[in-house]
């Protein structure tokens, strides 16, 4: 069962909400973020063919020219791999885990997954960042030596960084999953 | 809790049989390892798994039955399956069916006794996790870094269910020997049926290693007990190894090839991976050195460079007399005092010249010799850099020497300033509280004290400016020799191997799992697919990186300044092991 719901982030930018609910213990949320704007691609890279055309009628060199191009060109590749995401989305899965996914605007993803026995509670936390007060989810894990302490504080979302209102939604579902796996423990 | 029965992608088209395989009750999975097709004798299942269970610890059991349906309605066979339920008796009994040409799984789990209704059999939901078998068999799972207070034990017995289901199927290797063609009992599916997997050259090479590594490690311990033979502990000798780096890095490769060569078999995966790691690496070195060797021996590039060599030796050398005339003139507009600023310099001047004439001495044999060092290339471009650290550290000897005098010079001066400034203010240093005392001096003894305060004061600028040039002068080859260090670090603690294993076998080295959920249809139970998700490149690096010769400066920023400002000896590359001045 999908569900698109739209958003916005912090500051104000739109983002849309996939809910995908496979089964009452399988849950999956997609956050899209906005894409790269053709307006600031031109933007930066007339800037800098404009700093390199600079440099060349000063230095009367043509390397610069061709430098500026491949300097372009492999910044925007770097940019695209390794900086700007995609989309971020959260699976919850009773009994296994919860896994984090972002894919980055190159295709590259990149997934971590924490397992049922190491997730304490998934939690909104409030934070001081920069001039502003935020909310964020996060994932709480627990030290296997000692359950009652708080091992890792995990922030999901980190690059599309919705409101509360959109963490609200996703809060309401991994607890409604989580106490289904609490009210259930493990057979021995 | 919901019961995950973990399939491997190989057996999904098999026809109906066993599921054969090992139950976690701890985490309410299934790790289904192989199915056993019809017809098959019970007993002789029975055995064989008694066989696994005793070769490889591994509680392997029938887990229930998959039923793969060809063609419509075959009830016979269901019935066939359910009555298997009572000769091979496990709690709880899963069965799996699939219908041909379709994408959906039906499964059921069922317990004879449900908790709390004894006598009543009820039903687990099922969710299935598909798994590669062989790359989950040939993966390595890389916990992250386990807390330093903890033993490692912990840390696996910690780890959770998937660390589990890799660690049965690695162990079940001996169930994946048989394959469609042998001849045995029962006939098996897994990853390897269609015929086990080998390499002749990888066999060959098992079996050349052994003789070859015991001749390699004989050969090896004969030339490490040369090098410590008692001709070469004669005094002037172990001083110079310990000084030149080349030792120290000839020292290292040798104890890497006798870790290589060692005639034990690695016990266990780290160990094999350090080993692979440091061959490859001393290939490299070799192959670099080789390449370098080559490209100096052509064209004649060695003669080139010893004719090169004692012109720019006697181009520095011009430069520091200029340098010399400098300071003792009125170096950047600053007074020295003119009678000490002679003496340091005609001091510095002479030094100057008796270096100048040994280099012209020993001229005509430098080619020879730089022709025999070039040949030492061969043994490793580490070898090379270090020999070219040695050879710049001896070149510019007299840059050092310089900054010793300097140095020395400097330190008595300001021990002799800040101990005379106690007695300017009528203070002594005692030495058995280790403190700062007042004392009453003498008349005679305050105004000698004093006299040779001001002498000293007055002296400071002229031996200082000569401290401060020479000690940037030896910066500056520190700083050269360094950079070489970092290179030769560099190519000595790179894990090339493990590199290479990331790029090319990505599965091999595995961080942990992800999960991806496949077609879904309600009322049917989730089906979900476990890939393996690889150690990012950063952390191979860190996992398994070689130790290096440990040449790590010793001091940080702030010690140095201090050192600097006070005039004390710097050190900047120690060997590890050496001890401290």
């Amino acid at each position: 069962m999908e569900d698109e719901q739209s958003f916005s982030d912090i500051c104000g930018g739109r983002l849309s909400l996939q809910r995908r609910y496979y089964s009452p213990t399988c849950r999956e949320f997609c956050i899209s973020c906005p894409r790269l704007s053709l307006r600031s691609l031109t933007a930066v890279t007339c800037t800098v063919w404009l700093a390199a055309y600079g440099l060349f009628t000063l230095f009367e060199n043509s390397m610069i020219l061709s430098a500026a191009i491949f300097i372009t060109l492999l910044g925007l590749l770097g940019y695209l791999h390794f900086v700007k995401i995609d989309q971020e989305s959260l699976l919850i899965i009773d009994s296994l885990g919860i896994q984090m996914t972002s894919s980055y605007a190159s295709g590259k993803e990149s997934t971590t997954f924490f397992e049922m026995g190491q997730v304490k509670d998934v939690v909104i936390n409030e934070a001081i960042y920069m001039q502003k007060v935020i909310y964020y989810l996060c994932i709480l894990l627990k030290d296997p030596v000692e359950p009652h302490r708080i091992s890792q504080v995990v922030p999901v979302f980190q690059s599309a960084k919705p409101r509360l209102d959109c963490l609200i939604e996703v809060y309401r579902s991994c607890q409604e999953v989580l106490a289904h796996q609490k009210a259930t423990p493990a057979s021995a | 809790m919901v019961l995950k029965a973990f399939f491997p992608t190989c057996c999904a088209a098999a026809d109906s049989g066993l599921l054969v395989g090992r139950w976690v009750p701890e985490q309410s999975s299934a790790v289904v390892l192989a199915v056993v097709h019809f017809p098959f004798i019970p007993v002789q299942v029975k055995a064989l798994l008694a066989q696994v269970h005793q070769a490889s610890q591994v509680g392997v059991a029938v887990l229930g039955t998959w039923c793969h349906r060809r063609q419509e309605a075959e009830e016979s066979l269901d019935h066939f399956l359910e009555g298997l339920g009572a000769i091979f008796f496990h709690e709880p009994w899963l069965q799996l069916c699939r219908e041909r040409g379709s994408k959906f799984w039906s499964c059921k789990a069922t317990r004879r006794q449900g908790p709390g209704r004894p006598g009543a059999p009820c039903e687990d939901q099922v969710m299935l996790v598909f798994y590669d078998q062989r790359k989950v068999l040939l993966s390595q799972l890389h916990p992250p870094a386990a807390l330093p207070d903890r033993p490692a034990g912990d840390a696996a017995a910690g780890a959770g269910g998937l660390a589990a289901v890799f660690d049965t199927v690695a162990r079940s290797e001996v169930l994946f020997r048989s394959d469609r063609f042998d001849e045995g009992p029962v006939r098996l599916s897994h990853w390897q049926s269609e015929g086990v997997e080998a390499s002749i050259l990888a066999e060959l090479a098992k079996r050349a290693s052994g003789p070859v590594c015991l001749l390699l490690s004989s050969l090896l311990s004969l030339v490490s007990a040369a090098s410590t033979c008692r001709l070469l502990r004669l005094w002037p000798l172990p001083f110079l190894w310990s000084k030149l780096s080349t030792c120290g890095q000839l020292r290292h490769r040798l104890e890497q090839l006798a870790l290589v060569f060692s005639t034990q078999k690695a016990e266990n995966p780290t160990q094999l991976m350090r080993k692979a790691n440091v061959l490859i690496s001393v290939l490299l070195d070799v192959a670099l050195g080789l390449a370098l060797l080559s490209w100096l021996h052509r064209k004649d590039r060695i003669g080139q460079l010893a004719e090169a060599l004692v012109p720019v030796a006697d181009r520095v050398a011009e430069e520091l007399q200029h340098l010399l005339q400098w300071l003792m003139g009125a170096p950047a507009g600053l007074k020295m005092n003119r009678a000490l600023d002679q003496v340091l310099g005609r001091f510095f001047l002479y030094h100057l010249h008796l270096w100048i004439s040994y280099i012209h001495l020993m001229s005509p044999f430098i080619e020879r010799i730089l022709w025999h060092v070039g040949l030492s290339a061969c043994l490793g471009l580490t070898v090379a850099l270090s020999i070219l650290s040695d050879i710049i550290a001896l070149l510019t000897f007299h840059i050092y020497c310089f900054y010793v005098y300097g140095a020395r010079l400097y330190c008595l001066k300001i021990c002799g300033l800040s101990s005379l400034w106690r007695l300017f203010r009528g203070k002594k240093w005692n030495v058995l509280r280790q403190r700062v005392d007042s004392c009453s001096y003498d008349l005679d003894q305050l105004f000698i004290g004093t006299l040779l305060f001001t002498i000293l004061l007055f002296l400071l600028p002229t031996t200082a400016l000569y401290y401060l040039v020479f000690t940037l002068l030896r910066l500056l080859v520190v700083a050269v020799q360094g950079l070489i260090h970092v290179l030769v670090d560099l190519i000595n603690s790179l894990p090339l191997y493990s590199l290479g294993l990331r790029l090319c076998r990505p599965y091999r080295l595995a961080a942990g799992v992800k999960f991806r959920v496949l077609e879904h249809e309600a009322g049917r139970p989730l089906r979900l697919l476990m890939q393996i998700n690889p150690l990012p490149y950063g952390r191979v690096v860190h996992a398994y990186r070689l130790p290096s010769c440990g040449c790590h400066p010793t001091h940080s920023w702030g010690s140095l300044c201090r050192k600097l400002f006070f005039g004390e000896l710097i050190y900047p590359w120690r060997q590890r092991g050496d001890k401290q001045d």
